[in-house]
């Protein structure tokens, strides 16, 4: 078959082609997660097993070294539960405030800066702000609350810095596409720019404004490298009120640990760490797919 | 009896940047009437309704010269213009409800206006449904969203809207191009009966509505006011040759 021939047979079946193409890529993608399920549970579940479930998900013991070792990461579970709270605390309403100040009350000069300034937000790596917390919001922390200042506190203002990016966006655009003539109907009542903007534009962005703010809560309990740089990781248990104290999360549990793990089940424990975190994140996924039919995004 | 003006016009000239939309608008509109403004696309009627309750305002690059008197009061002097908007309502053309339940959506300027009682809110938004002929369609689903409703039931809850806020004036742009006959004629029942409370200007396409409905007609071109009088006059003997064949249907 000559080269003509083959150029000729690839334009008729362009369409065929392309649809294959497409397909072959999303099963990459599909592939991609599939695998990762399958060796995460492979190799996490055994563990979990061997430990207990129950021991593994309540246990307030983590101790690799002793003999029998304990492998409990309850800590972990609500040392990541805190830290995404307090990333929600901080982040979720300045993202959102700094989501209508840009859609609604930003003036075009200032815009110019601002919307640049936040995608380079979202473009900067996790280690460059683990630097920033441990060089000024450690110190920060440290002065005005005490402690030796890698803390909750300190890896929740971080997180909730990190966040910031995905919730102005998403909530940026969602404020956008609300259509004009709501805004006109609102104004041509009699309500102000500001009534108007919060009690009518927001609310009807309110599907969009969600989808932010749980995409934030993914990233916040993902986040590894700059948390661990911030956040003290000593694998005990805390109480709310010793934000001030270090703690650890999941994703530092496995990032500190899997390069010298000892022999037995400590290595299949990390792993099974990783196994809870994925829950957690497919959990995430799941609230978000459901708000999204709901409110049809 | 000569009728008090609601609206005075005096040497309305409008621009969008350079371009003059609207030119030299003399006109009195009269309390308690219906006026209509009928006149090819893109002659002005929008553009000069939107600037009895200054919408314009919201567009960039749009400047007004001349004088625009509610009840004998300049709209442009010291004026706080959300209460100017409270007193002139408006209704789209394209029906254009809140995201919201259909009783929020009432509530909605009252509750800017500061009434918060919840007693007074549920009686204003009973009156204002009832005013706006949409009542009983809609009194066993107020907590539902108003997107649920039909494009003619969006479009009387709109009217319920506007009137929710006790304006003296309403102005309706085309409200009814986007609705089915039955819900027109609705409309069209609906707005003869406000008339005893309010002022009411629509603009209109349809000249049978003008004539059915309308007190008043102007027509415009190219931004400038034609012919204005009496809705029969204007209908049987139109004096402008341009006004003649517009009605006529030989515009063009
Ligand atoms: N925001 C705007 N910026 C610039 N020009 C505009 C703007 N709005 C309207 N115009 C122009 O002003 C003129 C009058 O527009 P207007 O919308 O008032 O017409 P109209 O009589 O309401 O027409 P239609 O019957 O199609 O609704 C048109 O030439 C239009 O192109
Ligand atoms: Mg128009």
């Amino acid at each position: 078959m000559g080269i003509r021939s083959l150029i000729s047979l690839i334009r008729r079946n362009k369409e065929r082609i392309a649809k294959h193409l497409f397909a072959l890529s999303a099963s990459a993608a599909i592939a991609a997660v599939g695998l990762i399920c399958v060796f995460l549970f492979m190799q996490g579940l055994p563990a979990m097993w061997d430990i207990g479930i129950f021991n593994f998900l309540t246990g307030t013991d983590w101790q690799p070294d002793w003999t029998p070792p304990r492998f409990g990461i309850l800590p972990m579970i609500v040392g990541s539960l805190y830290v995404t709270a307090g990333a929600i605390l901080f982040g979720v309403p300045t993202g959102i405030f700094a989501a209508v100040f840009m859609a609604k009350f930003c003036p075009a000069p200032l815009y110019k800066i601002l919307k640049p300034a936040i995608n380079l937000l979202a473009g900067i790596p996790s280690v460059v702000y683990g630097y920033f917390g441990m060089v000024v919001l450690v110190p920060f922390v440290r002065e005005n609350f005490g402690g030796n200042g890698n803390s909750i506190l300190t890896a929740s203002i971080l997180l909730g810095m990190m966040i910031l990016p995905t919730i102005i966006t998403i909530s940026e655009s969602a404020i956008r596409a609300v259509p004009g003539e709501i805004y006109d109907g609102a104004v041509a009542l009699g309500a102000s720019h500001e009534h108007a903007t919060f009690r009518v534009i927001l609310p009807a962005a309110k599907s969009g404004v969600m989808a932010s703010v749980i995409l934030g809560i993914g990233r916040a309990v993902g986040e590894t490298m700059a948390v661990r740089m911030v956040a003290g990781n000593q694998a005990v248990l805390r109480m709310p009120h010793e934000f001030i104290r270090g703690v650890r999360t999941l994703t530092a549990n496995i990032v500190l640990e899997l390069g010298y793990a000892y022999p037995g089940d400590h290595r299949p424990a990390l792993i099974a760490t990783g196994v809870v975190l994925f829950v957690f994140v497919m959990l995430i996924n799941t609230l978000f797919a459901i708000l999204k039919k709901k409110e049809g995004v | 009896m000569e009728k008090v003006s609601k609206f005075s016009l005096k040497d309305v000239n409008l621009w969008y940047s350079d371009f003059q939309a609207l030119k030299n608008i003399n006109m009195e509109i009269p309390a308690n009437f219906i006026t209509a403004f009928i006149g090819p696309s893109g002659c002005g009627k929008s553009t000069l309704i939107k600037s009895l309750n200054r919408m314009n305002d919201l567009i960039e690059g749009c400047r007004i010269t001349g004088d625009i008197l509610l009840d004998n009061e300049s709209i442009h002097g010291n004026i706080d213009v959300n209460m100017l908007r409270k007193r002139v309502g408006m209704v789209f053309q394209k029906p254009n409800p809140f995201p919201m339940s259909v009783f929020d959506n009432v509530a909605y300027g009252p509750r800017t206006h500061g009434i918060k009682s919840k007693f007074r809110l549920n009686e204003i938004v009973e009156k204002s449904l009832c005013d706006a002929a949409i009542w009983d369609e809609v009194k066993d689903r107020l907590k539902k969203s108003a997107l649920s409703l039909s494009g003619g039931q969006q479009q009387r809850l709109c009217i319920a809207r506007a009137l929710s806020v006790q304006p003296d004036v309403l102005l309706m742009d085309e409200p009814t191009s986007a609705l089915d006959p039955i819900s027109t004629a609705k409309i069209e029942e609906l707005v003869i009966k406000l008339k005893d409370s309010y002022t009411i200007v629509i603009v209109t396409h349809n000249m049978q509505q003008a004539t059915r409905i309308s007190d008043r007609t102007g027509f415009f071109l190219l931004g400038e006011l034609v012919e204005y009088g009496k809705t029969e006059r204007i209908f049987s003997v139109p004096k402008d040759k341009r006004c003649e064949d517009y009605i006529t249907g030989r515009f063009g």
